[in-house]
């Protein structure tokens, strides 16, 4: 049996040695190569005696990561890529949380390696890569392996602003990558032009569809997407066929109604997930790519990346938003009301899922774990851990799954419970206005209304919502932005985007 | 080129704009900073820079942004 990840990256190196793995801007680098520096700094880290322990990665986006995290795993302990571009306090954080057995980090990083506390050892990437591949020693790893060892935690932000890793198995990957690959025909021919950094979810996707099929992992390099013309020659020169991008990253493209000067000639699919797709973005696209593939994929870190995905299969206004669609195959999704009970269709409810696409939990962190990777509430005849989304959903009349908003950031102004979502969909179909961000003060019990375009727009905004929305959903203000502040994943920063509008 | 030094200095302030050289490849001006770069030149010279002028090089220093500015104000 494929126990891990190595199993089926071994099989796609069997089939295709000669296969691009990864490329970035300056160079690709074959499957047989990527397997051969893996195991050499797995060889590096193994010499330490450390098992099912974290080791963190802290390197530049770019062709060495997919090495390391695969090193880590041939090691047999679970990787943890950190965010070198995260202000120190936040890396010290994790580390905190993580106290790792080892930190493989590039050269240019030695000062901020040094500074960590605790005992680790210190893995300088390129020294690793020249050790001596060490057979037997990673065979020995290999067979006290299982499926449910983790193979790496993704760290996510948490309310709280304390970062929690989500501890994700082996297993997790296999069933969700499965999905993938059969659900999107994923193949040796795909081509993948990745923008996610590696420590965001969604980069796990494209990563290991392609390591498990022998596709392309092209990463795009961050600064293309402020530079579109870049991007699309980048595209071209690798022959990019399919990308999965968060919605902003797409929305470049009809900011600067790219496509009227140049095109991408390969692609084939264009996955998106990460926040809300606006249908503006997407009739863009359609208009110059009408044939093409268009997936809405939906999910948290904690189910791995996606549990609930809908392939656009009709017309939407600028003005609706897309279904989030069904669930994955070998994914359960419940829509609970406050007590825990299923609600019917059309009515809105919490997400939950279950299925072996949910993580084991939060590394070091049982209670925020126990919080929401939770029994059942429908039955408590069996252990069945179910995952609490904590997203409003409901069924439509089709039996699509909506997507509503977070619970967390629902409004409830004058008596009424709010989705800002519904406030925010009205606005983005406006002509002008690229996005539309609804905030709520709790202070003054105001709706503030930030939208990304000229400040002119306010009058025409103020009609809009007279027009579409009921009163007590009418913002109180509006406050235009060049562009929004975003996070290094490139999906809106809502926290950030409050501080700011507050503090004005 | 004045101008260009204050909507510069608005954008992000405590930068010896006079001297640089890699205001991009430096990464000295984020993606943020441009967009609104670009937005600003746009409305103060009533100019249109389209994705085929927004390249690193035209950013770079103050004196490339003078140039692609001036460039398409001729137009």
């Amino acid at each position: 049996m494929n126990k891990t990840i190595l199993d089926y990256f071994e099989k796609t190196v069997n089939s295709y040695p000669q296969n691009i793995a990864v490329g970035d801007n300056d160079c690709e680098i074959t499957y047989n190569q990527l397997q051969k520096k893996a195991q050499a700094i797995g060889t590096a880290i193994a010499k330490n005696d450390s098992l099912r322990s974290p080791i963190a990665i802290l390197m530049k986006r770019g062709r060495n990561i997919p090495a390391a995290m695969l090193g880590a795993l041939y090691s047999g302990n679970f990787y943890v890529v950190l965010d070198c571009e995260s202000p120190i306090g936040r890396i010290s954080k994790i580390m905190d949380i993580l106290s790792p057995a080892a930190v493989i980090y590039e050269s240019e990083f030695n000062e901020i390696v040094n500074n960590f506390k605790g005992a680790f050892i210190k893995i300088d990437f390129e020294n690793s890569t020249k050790t001596q591949i060490d057979n037997k020693l990673l065979k020995n790893i290999r067979s006290q392996l299982l499926s449910t060892d983790p193979a790496y935690s993704i760290f996510t932000s948490g309310s709280t602003g304390s970062p929690k890793g989500v501890l994700i198995t082996h297993l997790n990957v296999i069933s969700y990558i499965d999905w993938f690959i059969n659900c999107f025909k994923i193949d040796e021919k795909t081509v993948f032009g990745s923008q996610t950094p590696l420590y965001f979810s969604m980069s796990v996707t494209d990563l290991f569809a392609s390591f498990f099929k022998g596709s392309a992992y092209q990463m795009i390099p961050k600064e293309y997407f402020t530079f579109p013309v870049k991007l699309v020659e980048f595209m071209n020169e690798r022959k990019v066929n399919t990308i999965y991008w968060v919605p902003s990253a797409l929305g470049m493209a009809v900011k600067f109604d790219l496509f009227k000067y140049c095109k991408p000639k390969y692609l084939e699919k264009v996955m998106f997930a990460g926040e809300v797709m606006p249908v503006k973005y997407l009739n863009y696209w359609k208009r110059y790519f009408p044939y093409l593939l268009y997936a809405n994929l939906f999910g948290p870190t904690e189910t791995t990346d996606i549990c609930a995905y809908y392939i656009v299969d009709r017309e939407f206004l600028d003005s609706q938003t897309l279904p989030i669609g069904v669930p994955c195959s070998n994914s359960r999704l419940f829509v609970f009301d406050e007590k825990g009970c299923e609600v019917s269709n059309g009515v809105e409810g919490e997400l939950y899922v279950s299925g072996p696409f949910v993580a084991s939990g939060y590394y070091r962190n049982k209670v925020k774990t126990n919080e929401v990777f939770v029994q059942n509430p429908l039955h408590n005849k069996f252990p069945e851990i179910v995952y609490k989304t904590g997203d409003l959903v409901r069924k439509n009349k089709k039996g699509e799954l909506e997507y509503l908003g977070r619970k967390d950031f629902q409004i409830k102004h004058m008596g009424y419970r709010i989705e800002s979502g519904e406030i925010e969909s009205a606005f983005s179909a406006v002509n002008g206005v690229e996005l539309a961000v609804c905030i709520y003060n709790s202070e003054d019990d105001k709706l503030i209304l930030a939208y990304e375009g000229n400040e002119k727009l306010i009058n025409t905004l103020k009609v809009t919502a007279e027009k579409l929305l009921p009163q007590y959903m009418r913002p109180h203000k509006y406050e235009a932005f060049d562009e929004f502040p975003k996070n290094a994943n490139g999906k809106i920063d809502r926290k950030l985007l409050k501080k700011i509008i507050l503090e004005k | 080129m004045e101008r260009i030094y204050e909507i510069l200095s608005t954008i992000k302030p405590g930068v010896d704009y006079e001297n640089a050289e890699n205001l991009v490849d430096g990464k000295i001006l984020t993606s943020l900073n441009i967009a609104r770069l670009v937005a600003m030149l746009n409305d103060e010279f009533d100019i249109e820079i389209t994705p085929i002028h927004l390249i690193p090089e035209n950013f770079n220093s103050v004196k490339s942004i003078y140039k692609l500015v001036t460039m398409l104000d001729g137009e």
